[in-house]
C-alpha cells in the first residue's frame, strides 16, 4: 500500500511540473508589453522603464525568466542599472517557496489574494460535488433497479437535459423566477447586501447556496447517475449475484451488500476528475451569481490582463485538480484491495 | 425470409458491421429523431438565411431603434426583434451557423488529432507514448475551461481561429480513448497473424486497427460536438467566445442578460436550441454507441475494458 502511494504520488510531479511550463508559456507568447500594464506609460521615462525591466527580470531569457518564477531570484545578483555588474539580490523567493509574485493591478502578493478566495470555491464546489453524487447515486440506483420502466426513462431524460443545458442559462432562468419573480432566493454573492455583523451565518449563506450549488451540481448528478445504472446492470448480470439469490438472501440484502458495494468502486473513481469539471464549471457559476471565489478571481484577472495572477490561479487550480484525482485514487486503492495489490 | 438466411446473406457482403449498425439504428426511434432534428437544423442554419431575408425583407445586421423588444409574431419579424431592433431569426440563423460550424469542424478536428496521437502512442509505445501520455495528463489537469479562458481572452479569436484553439485543447480525451484501444487491439490474434505474414506497421494501422477504431472514434465525436456547443456558448458568457457583431447562440444568449426584463423571448429562444442541439448530439452519439457495438447482442451495457 506504502508503495502504491509513494509511485501515485511522484506520478504527479511530472505533471505539476508540466502545469507550470503551459502556464508560463502562454504567457510569454502573450502579446503585450508587462511594464506598459504596470505604468501605462513607458515612454514618458524610457530609463525607469528599462530599470523596472531589469528589477523583474524582463529583460532575461525566457527560460531565466522561468527559473526566476519557479524557484525565485533571490540567490542570484541583479544587474538594475545595466553596466553588466549585479548590483542587489533579488527579492522574489519563486513558485516551489509559496511566491507567486504581486498582482499587476492590486499591488498584493498573488498567494495572498487566492487564498483569501479559495474557501468561498471550495465551499460552491464540495458541496455541489457531494448533492451530485448523492443525487446521482439515488438516481442511478433507482434506474437500474426499475429497469427498463418508465422511472428508468425519465432518470435517462433528467440525465440528458442535465448535461445539455448552459449552466449560465439555467442559473439566469432561476434568478428570472426565484430571485425577481417569486422573491424566495437572493440573486447573488454569499451574504446579504444589509447584513453588517462580520459573524458568519451559516443560514444565511446556505439559501445563497441554493441556486450556484444546484446549477453547479446538475453536470455532476447526470454523469453520475448514468454511471452507476450501467456499473449496477453489468454487476447485476454476474454469477456471484445469482449464487446470492440462490441461496436464499432478501432482495434487499443482495441488492445492498453485493451489488450496490460493487458497482459503486469505479463510480468512485470519479470524484477526482469531476472535481476539474467542477472547479472549470464554477468559473461560470461564480459569474452569474456573483459568488466570490477564484473563478470571479480569475476572469476579472484574464479581462485586466494581470498576468501574474492568471499564472498564480492556473498552477494552484491545477495543484488542487491533481491533488483530488490522487486523493480519489487513494480512496480507490483503499476501498479496492485488487488495486494495492497489483 | 427466415433469420439465418439473413444472417448468412448478410455475411457474404464485406460492411456487415455497417449495414447491421443501420438496420440497428433505425429501430430506435430516438436517436433517428434525434438525427432527424440535428439535420434540419444543420439545413435550415445553412440555407435558410438568404431564403428568410429575400421572403421577409429583412437584412441580419441592419439595427433599427425604433423597432426594439418587438415580442415574437411581430409583422415582418416572427420571433421578434432584439435590443438594437434586429430581426431574431434571422440571427439565430446565422447564430447557429456559427456554433454549428464550431461544433463540426472543432469535433472533425479534435476527433483526427485523437487518431493519430493516440494511434502513435498505442503502437510505437516507448518515448512516443511516453511523451504523449505526458502531454495528456498535463492538459488534463489544468481545469479546461481556465486554460481556454486564457487562450480565448489573450488572443481574442475570430471564430476561425476559435476552432482551432477548441481542437488544440480537446484533443486528450479522444487520445486516451484511441490509446487505449489500440493497447488491446494490437494484441489480438489476427493482427499477430498479419504481421507475421509480414505486414508493414502502416499496412497493419490501416487496414486492421484503424477500421476497428471507428466506431467509438464517431460515438465521442458526437458527444464531443455536443459539448463544443456549450463551451463556446460558456466562453461567450465570460465575454471571451465570438466576438458580435457576428452572432453566435452563446453570445445572443449572452447579450439578452441585460433585457430579460423586457425581452423574455431573447433569453429563451438561443438557451432553448443549444439544450435541444446539444441533447441531440448526444443522444446520436448514444444510439450510435449501441447501433455500431458488435457485442451488443450478448450484453446490453456492451463492450470490454481496457
Amino acid at each position: 500500500m506504502g508503495q502504491y502511494l509513494l509511485r501515485r504520488g511522484l506520478q504527479g510531479i511530472p505533471t505539476f511540473f508540466g502545469v507550470t511550463v503551459i502556464s508560463f508559456l502562454l504567457m510569454i507568447f502573450a502579446p503585450g508589453d508587462p511594464i506598459a500594464l504596470i505604468t501605462f506609460a513607458p515612454n514618458r521615462d524610457p530609463e525607469a522603464a528599462e530599470i523596472m525591466r531589469r528589477e523583474l527580470g524582463l529583460d532575461q531569457p525566457p527560460l531565466t525568466q522561468y527559473i526566476y518564477w519557479l524557484l525565485g531570484n533571490d540567490w542570484t545578483q541583479i544587474d538594475v542599472d545595466g553596466d553588466g555588474e549585479g548590483d542587489t539580490f533579488g527579492e522574489r523567493r519563486g513558485l516551489l517557496r509559496g511566491d507567486l509574485g504581486d498582482s499587476i493591478r492590486q499591488r498584493a502578493p498573488v498567494l495572498d489574494l487566492i487564498i483569501e478566495r479559495i474557501p468561498a470555491t471550495l465551499l460552491l464546489t464540495f458541496t455541489a460535488l457531494v448533492l451530485g453524487y448523492s443525487l446521482g447515486i439515488a438516481l442511478g440506483v433507482i434506474a437500474a433497479v426499475y429497469h427498463k420502466t418508465w422511472l428508468d426513462q425519465l432518470v435517462r431524460i433528467i440525465s440528458v437535459i442535465g448535461n445539455a443545458v448552459p449552466a449560465f442559462w439555467l442559473g439566469l432562468l432561476m434568478i428570472i423566477v426565484f430571485s425577481v419573480t417569486l422573491d424566495w432566493l437572493p440573486m447573488s454573492g454569499m451574504r446579504d447586501i444589509a447584513s453588517r455583523s462580520d459573524v458568519f451565518d451559516p443560514l444565511e449563506t446556505a439559501r445563497h447556496m441554493v441556486m450556484p450549488v444546484f446549477v453547479l451540481s446538475l453536470g455532476t448528478i447526470a454523469f453520475v447517475s448514468r454511471f452507476t445504472r450501467t456499473e449496477l446492470l453489468e454487476v447485476l448480470s454476474q454469477d456471484y449475484i445469482r449464487t446470492a439469490h440462490a441461496k436464499g438472501l432478501t432482495k434487499r440484502v443482495v441488492w445492498i451488500r453485493h451489488a450496490t458495494r460493487n458497482a459503486l468502486l469505479p463510480v468512485a473513481t470519479f470524484l477526482g476528475p469531476g472535481l476539474g469539471t467542477l472547479l472549470s464549471g464554477a468559473v461560470i457559476v461564480e459569474q452569474v451569481f456573483t459568488w466570490p471565489g477564484m473563478g470571479r478571481l480569475v476572469v476579472t484577472a484574464v479581462l485586466n490582463r494581470d498576468y501574474p495572477v492568471v499564472m498564480g490561479s492556473v498552477v494552484i487550480a491545477s495543484a488542487m485538480f491533481i491533488l483530488g484525482v490522487l486523493l480519489s485514487d487513494i480512496l480507490y486503492a483503499l476501498l479496492d484491495p485488487r488495486i494495492r495489490l497489483e | 425470409m427466415s433469420a439465418a438466411r439473413s444472417a448468412v446473406k448478410s455475411q457474404e457482403r464485406s460492411r456487415t458491421l455497417l449495414q447491421d449498425g443501420v438496420r440497428h439504428l433505425l429501430r430506435d426511434r430516438l436517436t433517428v429523431a434525434a438525427l432527424i432534428i440535428l439535420m434540419i437544423a444543420t439545413f435550415v442554419c445553412v440555407f435558410g438565411p438568404p431564403v428568410v431575408e429575400n421572403v421577409l425583407k429583412i437584412d441580419e445586421t441592419r439595427t433599427n431603434a425604433s423597432q426594439r423588444f418587438f415580442p415574437p409574431g411581430t409583422e415582418g419579424h416572427l420571433l421578434g426583434t432584439d435590443h438594437l431592433g434586429r430581426d431574431q431569426l434571422i440571427r439565430l440563423m446565422y447564430g447557429g451557423r456559427v456554433s454549428l460550424a464550431i461544433a463540426y469542424s472543432a469535433s472533425v478536428m479534435i476527433v483526427l488529432i485523437g487518431i493519430v496521437l493516440g494511434l502513435a502512442s498505442g503502437y510505437y509505445g516507448k518515448r512516443v507514448d511516453d511523451v504523449i501520455t505526458w502531454a495528456v495528463n498535463t492538459l488534463n489537469s489544468i481545469p479546461p475551461l481556465f486554460i481556454l479562458l486564457i487562450v480565448a481572452a489573450i488572443w481574442q479569436p475570430r471564430a476561425e481561429t476559435l476552432i482551432l484553439i477548441l481542437a488544440l485543447t480537446g484533443w486528450t480525451g479522444t487520445t486516451r480513448l484511441v490509446r487505449a484501444e489500440v493497447l488491446s487491439l494490437k494484441e489480438r490474434d489476427y493482427v499477430l497473424a498479419a504481421r507475421a505474414l509480414g505486414a508493414t506497421d502502416l499496412q497493419l494501422l490501416i487496414a486492421h486497427i484503424l477500421p476497428n477504431l471507428l466506431s467509438i472514434v464517431i460515438v465521442t465525436g458526437s458527444i464531443i460536438a455536443g459539448n463544443l456547443i456549450l463551451i463556446e456558448s460558456g466562453l461567450s458568457f465570460l465575454g471571451v467566445g465570438v466576438q458580435p457583431p457576428v452572432p453566435s447562440w452563446g453570445n445572443m444568449l449572452t447579450d439578452s442578460r441585460t433585457y430579460f426584463a423586457t425581452g423574455v423571448h431573447l433569453v429563451v429562444w438561443p438557451g432553448l436550441l443549444i439544450m435541444v442541439t446539444v441533447m441531440c448530439f448526444y443522444l446520436v452519439g448514444d444510439g450510435l454507441r449501441d447501433a455500431l457495438d458488435p457485442h451488443r447482442v450478448r450484453l446490453g451495457t456492451g463492450r470490454s475494458k481496457g
